[in-house]
């Protein structure tokens, strides 16, 4: 492998990254407060991506697109949350898995009804679809420099909310211990439900920004929903820092794994490494729960 | 729907053998109805209702929410299929040995093969709980899934077709209604398998620890190496069922160990009521009773059907078999007991 092969890999991998942190940062805070597992997250990346390129045909804006795919996913995350999911926190998680497998179910279906079987296809604006060369002569596309770049200033933001805001002290004290944050003031459902909201809002953006490289079609979220569950799982469950640092291991493995090896045997890489991970670290790498 | 482990053993064996001689006039229901789809059908509700079954000893006695069921499914379904590859294109499996479309043989392998899968991912998802559990052996689904598509030598993406005639004790077994008789013998044996272990001090440790862990580890008793067990033996059945399913159908395909896959199969032993042995054969019948009416009235089945399963869970939080409770008068629900 030459050096600006491995170095565009990387980049790719670290891209990769930073979207399945964009996912998982929503899973695991929300699992990590209300113990509650959602499957139907993947959902939610799909919407982001319908919406955005759905409101990109009618405006033919990249930005309304973004914004609308934002708005959009988050507005579902907030209305599955108070109607459906809100419902399930008490629940065993048997019942929290068969759930969120019907919404999974529900929302797949109604998309192939209301936009059919074929994918839609999101197209760049023009001042992002050239390259640009990260060494002389290694061209790197324009726009998936823009998504790690934005990807990481999305992360950087969560972390300082989540690490120096009060509403952020708050999500992090219903995370660690939910019933004493509750005892000390903390209103943990409104907390929560503004959680899920912008969890949902970033699994909607990394949709979005997935648009333009895949293609936008039904079933897209449940690939990525499984790598977030493995990034949750390894990060450790509840810990941003976790999710971040899980997120870029999983990125760059599986990029590297398909790149090294043929593209079904490199998909198993990552599952894999978990394994390996799990075998040492059961609860994750960085556990915050006993 | 959860709590299989607080129901008493008081879930009767019959109703299960009932369930099983009803399934045994399907071969005389379809001649008399001249519809040898009848058969077909029923075939597959015995294939997936071994499964559940299966499924229930791991999800509802153990209390563990498996999401790879549908993988070791597949791994069974592999065996048959690869082995009668290997015969058909006579090329050497290993050490000379030209591979096989016996079932007496490789029905027994495809139970080992998959129980040894179950046994490794169990090794390591067992050492998390509850949630990691589920989120764990959903990665690991994933990951036998590309396993199956990397086959490329046995049709990758594409699925093996088994183009010899299967045999068992060298008898041709490609008539349905014999075929049918050979799935609901293996069904009868798991329904007696899952009973007889519930029943047990296994049964009994394993329905302890799901309850109350810290309490079954204070009295002495590991619940890890039971765990295992159950976990491997859910497994290996259902690796009998795939091996049920290639068989019939004379195909194996990734598409069949999708994690969606085991999310039905989830489905299936959860709706039917969970910690009995014969709620995961209504379970499994009422999936693809609904499944195959949905599908043929209309394109998008999985709207309803997902709103039928959300209901479901809202509303009957034991399953199908909360209703013959509740016909009972029985204490409402199976609510949770443990915290």
């Amino acid at each position: 492998m030459t050096l600006s092969l491995f170095l565009e890999q990387l980049l790719n991998g670290v891209q990769l990254g930073v979207m399945l942190f964009l996912m998982a940062s929503g899973l695991t805070l929300v699992f990590g407060i209300m113990n509650f597992i959602n499957l139907a997250h993947g959902s939610l990346y799909m919407a982001g991506a319908f919406a955005a390129a759905v409101a990109q045909q009618a405006t033919g804006s990249f930005v309304l697109a973004i914004v609308a795919g934002v708005v959009a996913a988050a507005l579902l995350g907030i209305v599955l949350e108070r109607a459906i999911l809100q419902r399930f926190y008490t629940r065993s998680h048997l019942d929290q898995v068969l759930a969120t497998f019907a919404i999974i179910l529900i929302l797949n279906e109604t998309t192939r009804m209301i936009f059919g079987p074929s994918p839609l296809r999101m197209s760049l604006p023009h001042a992002l679809s050239g390259s640009v060369p990260i060494l002389p002569g290694v061209p790197y596309p324009t726009y998936r420099l823009v998504v790690l770049l934005a990807g990481l200033v999305v992360a950087g933001l969560l972390y300082l909310v989540i690490m120096r805001t009060r509403m952020g002290m708050w999500v992090r004290a219903g995370a660690s211990d939910r019933t004493t944050a509750s005892s000390m003031g903390v209103n943990v459902p409104v907390v929560f439900s503004g959680l899920f909201g912008m969890g949902a809002a970033l699994a909607g953006l990394a949709g979005i920004l997935a648009a333009p490289i895949l293609s936008v079609q039904v079933g897209m979220g449940e690939p990525v929903l499984i790598l977030a569950l493995v990034v949750t799982v390894l990060g450790g469950v509840g810990s941003i820092r976790g999710a971040f640092f899980a997120a870029l291991l999983v990125g760059v493995v599986d990029t590297f794994g398909r790149v090294l090896l043929t593209p079904a045997l490199g998909s198993m890489a990552i599952f894999v490494t978990m394994a390996i991970i799990l075998a040492f670290r059961p609860r994750g790498m960085f556990a915050t729960h006993g | 729907m959860a709590d299989g482990a607080s129901r008493p053993i008081r879930a009767a064996l019959w109703p299960a053998l009932v369930l099983i001689a009803l399934l045994a006039l399907a071969p005389a229901l379809s001649i008399w109805l001249d519809d040898p789809f009848t058969v077909k059908i029923a075939t597959r509700i015995v294939i997936f209702a071994i499964g559940a079954v299966a499924l229930d000893l791991t999800l509802g006695y153990a209390g563990l929410v498996s999401l790879c069921q549908a993988a070791f499914f597949g791994v069974g379904g592999y065996v048959v299929g690869i082995l009668a590859w290997h015969q058909a294109n006579s090329e050497a499996v290993l050490a000379g040995w030209m591979g096989s479309s016996e079932l007496a043989l490789t029905l027994p392998l495809a139970f080992l093969v998959a129980g040894l899968f179950a046994a490794a991912v169990g090794a390591v998802s067992l050492r998390t709980g509850g949630p990691y559990f589920i989120m764990i052996t959903l990665a690991f689904n994933q990951m036998l899934y590309y396993g199956a598509v990397a086959l490329q030598k046995y049709g990758g993406d594409d699925g093996l077709q088994i183009i010899n005639p299967l045999t068992l004790f060298g008898y041709d077994i490609s008539n349905r209604y014999k075929f049918f008789y050979l799935a609901l013998t293996m069904l009868l044996a798991t329904v007696l398998l899952i009973d007889r272990l519930a029943r047990s001090r296994f049964g009994v440790v394993l329905r302890a620890a799901a309850v109350n862990e810290t309490r079954a580890i204070a009295v002495g008793v590991a619940p890890w190496p039971y765990r295992l067990v159950a976990f491997a033996i859910t497994g290996a059945l259902a690796g009998l069922a795939g091996a049920l399913l290639a068989a019939s159908q004379q195909f194996i395909s990734p598409a069949d160990m999708a994690w969606d896959r085991s999310g039905d199969f989830v489905v299936m032993t959860a709706l039917g009521g969970v910690a009995t042995v014969w709620g995961p054969i209504i379970g499994a019948a009422a999936f693809i009773f609904t499944e195959l009416s949905l599908s043929s009235y209309m394109q998008h089945w999985q709207l309803p059907f997902g709103l039928i399963i959300l209901a479901i869970v809202l509303l009957l939080r034991g399953g199908l078999a909360q209703l013959v409770d509740l016909a009972r008068g029985a204490k409402k629900g199976g609510e949770a007991v443990h915290d």
